[in-house]
């Protein structure tokens, strides 16, 4: 008993030192993901503007660009044209951050190999915080928030596995997941703990991780809409024959074109959209067994609809005429910050049944005990 | 607005102006139209009326608006979720509660208001539903739309030339797309707008089962939304508190407290009965969580009907015991210690269990001890007798406040007498746990001050000048039940999980198609040209359309270009010229 609780505390020790180092290695990545830029913007490409200026110029000219080159060596194939639809821009994607710089694309490189480290580092963290308290790493919100910047970074490196063009996402991710750390390990830190018996429930390890991804993916989400709306002011204004200021010229120039920015985050949101309908249904299945009821309107499930109705606002936009583009992108932002607000909002705001998440106690009387 | 964000949003998408029937009805939604001022007349306003509430511009301020609707309940005390919450809101917001009384906003979620919106909502999307699926039976009735005349517009185009004759290829593209799952049929066939249109290419669809999913999700929230209602009005949910070894039979006027739906009635009750035989606790006994508990179980004797065998079950905080369509929960425990009170001649006045309320984590706990007939004071005369009990499980030395764990380790019982009058009969509900003193007169000690007495188990305080005896016999602990009835909640879970699967389909599945027409050129050469279109820009559909032109292709090898005499691999920019010039030349 005393042997598992001393293997227990040093494990939970381990963990905390892992979670510093792994916020050290961030911090390389974030400096070398600003390398990244700051080379980048040295060599001045300016192709959302050729290619705008050149689109005006050619005005009518279909813009084509071939998306499938031939098959395997062996069989030649003809080749598949594909056309934009009439009415949008056709804009190439930019370079991404190191703008065609050598020495920025190497920044670039060293900066994702030091996310791969550093979010080595942090799931080992997240992992001996796990061990050491023999259950899911999300009992609290110090633990959640580990685990969700954890998740985060995860999601990022999947995509860049599966070669999309993300890594521009590098900088505006580490940010963040700096902030996430830094937070939780000062203002949420609650020492390693195991759950009171309202949390012992597998509903809770269903409902809570993918609680977490979702809120990773949405957060790819949001990033990438919020770029979409710079970048497309931006091309507007390129479009209008403006000229932009020199900083918007050199980062967002080498953003992906927004219409890229804007499937991106389209795609993102619509693919964990039916996870967050199915983690709703799982705490709903949950509160109705520890509660009695599945749905009763407590802060944390009203903002949990709150933030879904918010998604199904912003799906419904893209298909309604007059609300695509900008609009529908202030949606989804709207949506991403009901989430925020229904993570740290509620738990610190509002309280409710569910304020055990909270950093404090209060874990008895929210189940009646 | 930008100038370039309102050519993104024309009123009709623009392949649908471009290309006619083919790019039509690739989904069912309702077209956007402006809303005009309808001709005069009641049907012209009803007509008018409903086809704005059927339209997507509305049922998307609906949304915004339910979400919006939504939010001041979460910040507003609720009476449905906590009633001391609203009463506490009420005395310390005077002018501000007569107007959010007005307002509904102490309980939102079953005001006018939310439900007005939701029930438009629901409306709208039910007259929304209806002309869709009527629509989708008809495509699904239909053929795909024949090919359109200028293949290289579509998003999507490849060709090339070859040897093989066109009727040849035809057959071959139409057993390659079925092979692939696609609805396909000879152009043929195809007789859009009356005329029938020369036999030169091949039309297919795939991806029905997108628009299957998306009016599968909207009919699921339908039913979500029903069970949800049935389930409000017809559920109910009352608390019992038990002690270790009393009972409880499912009869309203069982309850402490109860609770029901509007339709509900008492004839609903499932009749069983159960018994609380032992209640378990367990504590982290060591570490920085000391105290922290790890399990409750309540252990229990239930038995269904009237005459229902006996069955043991074992309650816990996540696993309710189910009876038919009621369910038992285990939501608070404390502990009751075993009382009995003499009168002056030693008489047994009083002897139970009295269940104390807990005051904090480690069940420090308070309640009263009330006497009220049968006790008669020294002098002969009737009183009643009301007793402050304060009770610490575990009682460390220097800590008399408070219980130092949760576990019974080293009960002691502190006991504050009075005798007088409860004033029970003033017609007051009075708590269980709180002591009038209004009439009361305390007990006083030798040095003339309140009478405060600890007790451990087995011992007995006597009260002074020979007023009788108290003595803490033992302990039990006691268990709160919440007894929940929700009827429709099996309806709740399938119309959800119909919701995510049906929005699955509707997300990730794109509806697409696909025309491959072969005509016999002037030079004896067979032009192969092949187009894809989906419901949005995927890049889906072109490696899709690669992948089938690679397979034809194997089966109609190219042929060499006429004007072009190095050979038929083009590398991406003759790609682009190629088709410029296709393009440019129809201008
Ligand atoms: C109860 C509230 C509603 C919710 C939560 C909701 C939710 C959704 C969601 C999440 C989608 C995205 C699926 C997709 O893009 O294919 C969608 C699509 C759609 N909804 Fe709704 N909806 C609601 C009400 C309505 C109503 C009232 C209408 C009719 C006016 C409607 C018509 C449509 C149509 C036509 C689509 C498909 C759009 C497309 O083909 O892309 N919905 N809905």
């Amino acid at each position: 008993m005393t042997l598992a609780a001393a293997t227990n505390e040093s494990l939970a020790n381990l963990s905390n030192t892992l979670i510093y180092s792994a916020m050290a290695v961030y911090t390389l990545a974030f400096f070398a993901y600003i390398a990244e830029w700051l080379f980048g913007s040295r060599s001045k490409v300016g192709r959302t503007a050729a290619a705008l200026t050149s689109a005006k110029k050619a005005s009518g000219a279909p813009a084509v660009t071939v998306k499938k080159a031939g098959g395997t060596a062996v069989l030649e194939r003809p080749k598949v044209v594909v056309r934009a639809a009439t009415g949008t821009r056709d804009v190439p994607d930019g370079p991404g951050a190191h703008g065609g710089d050598e020495q920025g694309d190497l920044y670039g490189r060293i900066a994702v190999s030091l996310t791969v480290l550093a979010f080595v580092i942090a799931f080992g963290g997240v992992l001996t915080r796990a061990l050491s308290v023999q259950r899911a790493p999300w009992g609290n919100m110090y633990e959640f928030n580990i685990t969700f910047s954890t998740v985060a970074v995860g999601v990022y490196l999947t995509l860049l596995a599966l070669k999309t063009n993300v890594r521009w996402l590098g900088l505006f991710l580490t940010t963040s997941v700096l902030l996430d750390l830094g937070l939780a390990v000062t203002v949420l830190y609650t020492a390693s703990d195991q759950l009171v018996p309202a949390l012992h429930s597998y509903w809770l390890y269903i409902h809570v991780s993918t609680a977490i991804i979702c809120g990773a993916v949405f957060y790819v989400g949001a990033v990438s809409t919020l770029l979409y709306l710079f970048k497309d002011s931006y091309e507007n204004k390129l479009a209008n024959g403006g000229t932009p200021g020199r900083f918007a010229n050199s980062v967002l120039d080498r953003l992906p074109a927004s219409a890229s920015l804007d499937k991106f985050s389209y795609r993102v949101n619509a693919a964990v959209f039916p996870l967050w309908t199915f983690t709703i249904i799982a705490g709903a299945i949950w509160a109705g067994d520890a509660w009695g009821r599945y749905w009763g309107w407590d802060p944390k499930e009203t903002w949990s609809f709150i933030t879904w109705v918010a998604y199904a606002c912003y799906l419904h936009a893209r298909a309604t005429a007059g609300w695509k583009g900008r609009k529908a992108a202030y949606l989804a932002l709207i949506a991403f910050g009901c989430w925020l607000f229904n993570y740290y909002g509620v738990n610190i705001f509002v309280s409710g049944k569910h304020s055990y998440a909270d950093v404090g106690l209060g874990a008895l009387q929210s189940v009646g005990f | 607005m930008s100038k370039s964000t309102v050519g993104e949003n024309p009123t009709a998408a623009p392949e649908d102006q471009d290309l006619g029937a083919a790019g039509s009805q690739l989904s069912t939604a309702p077209k956007e139209e402006l809303p005009n001022l309808p001709a005069m007349g009641f049907v012209g306003w009803v007509r008018w009326f409903w086809r704005q509430l059927t339209s997507m511009r509305v049922a998307l301020l609906l949304l915004l608006l339910l979400a919006l609707g939504a939010i001041p309940g979460s910040l507003i005390p609720q009476t449905g979720s906590d009633e001391t919450k609203v009463a506490d809101f009420r005395d310390r917001h005077e002018i501000l509660a007569p107007i959010y009384d007005k307002l509904g906003l102490f309980h939102v979620y079953s005001s006018v208001w939310f439900s007005a919106i939701y029930i438009l909502l629901f409306v709208s999307l039910i007259g929304c539903i209806v002309p869709r699926t009527w629509q989708f039976v008809g495509q699904l009735r239909g053929r795909p739309p024949g090919a359109p005349k200028r293949l290289t517009r579509l998003p999507a185009y490849t060709t090339w030339r070859t040897e093989t004759e066109p009727e040849q290829i035809r057959e071959a593209a139409l057993a390659l797309l079925k092979k692939n799952r696609f609805r396909a049929l000879p152009h043929s066939l195809e007789d859009a707008g009356g005329a029938p249109i020369a036999g030169d290419a091949v039309a297919a669809e795939k991806g029905y089962l997108r628009e299957v999913g998306n009016l599968l999700f909207h009919i699921a929230l339908i039913v979500m939304l029903i069970a949800f209602a049935w389930g409000q009005l017809f559920k109910s949910e009352g608390n019992k508190l038990l002690v270790e070894g009393n009972g409880f039979s499912n009869t309203l006027i069982s309850y402490d407290d109860f609770k029901s739906g509007n339709l509900f009635s008492t004839d609903d009750l499932t009749p069983f009965s159960f018994g609380l035989n032992d209640f378990t606790g367990t504590y982290e006994a060591s570490g920085p969580n000391k105290g922290t508990p790890r399990t409750y179980q309540a252990s229990l004797t239930y038995s269904e009907g009237a005459y229902g065998k006996d069955r043991k079950a074992i309650v816990k905080v996540n696993e309710p015991l189910e009876i038919g369509d009621s369910k038992v929960y285990l939501t608070a425990h404390g502990y009751a210690p075993v009382i009995t009170v003499r009168d002056g001649k030693g008489k047994v006045v009083y002897s139970d269990a009295v269940p104390l309320l807990p005051l904090d984590s480690n069940v420090t706990s308070s309640g009263v001890v009330k006497v009220y007939d049968g006790y008669k004071n020294a002098k002969g005369v009737t009183e009643q007798l009301g007793v402050k009990a304060f009770f610490l499980p575990t009682y460390t030395a220097g800590n008399e406040i408070s219980s130092s764990f949760p576990a019974l380790i080293n009960p002691v019982l502190n006991l504050e007498p009075y005798h007088g009058d409860l004033g029970v009969d003033s017609g007051i509900p009075q708590s269980v746990y709180q002591l009038d003193k209004t009439h009361m007169k305390g007990f006083k000690d030798s040095k003339g001050k309140q009478m405060r007495e600890n007790l451990r188990p087995g011992e007995t305080v006597k009260l002074p000048n020979g007023a009788g005896s108290i003595t803490y016999e033992g302990t039990k602990e006691w268990a709160n039940f919440q007894i929940t009835q929700q009827p429709a909640s099996g309806w709740a879970l399938a119309g959800s999980l119909a919701a995510i699967f049906g929005l699955a389909a509707s997300l990730f599945i794109q509806r697409r198609r696909v025309w491959v027409r072969a005509v016999k050129g002037a030079d004896g050469v067979t032009v192969v040209e092949m187009a894809g279109l989906g419901r949005s820009e995927s890049a889906k559909v072109p490696e899709e359309l690669g992948d089938l032109a690679g397979i034809l292709y194997e089966q109609a090898p190219g042929a060499p270009d006429p004007d072009d005499d190095s050979d038929d691999d083009l590398d991406p920019t003759t790609a682009i010229d190629s088709a410029v010039p296709a393009e440019g030349a129809e201008k």
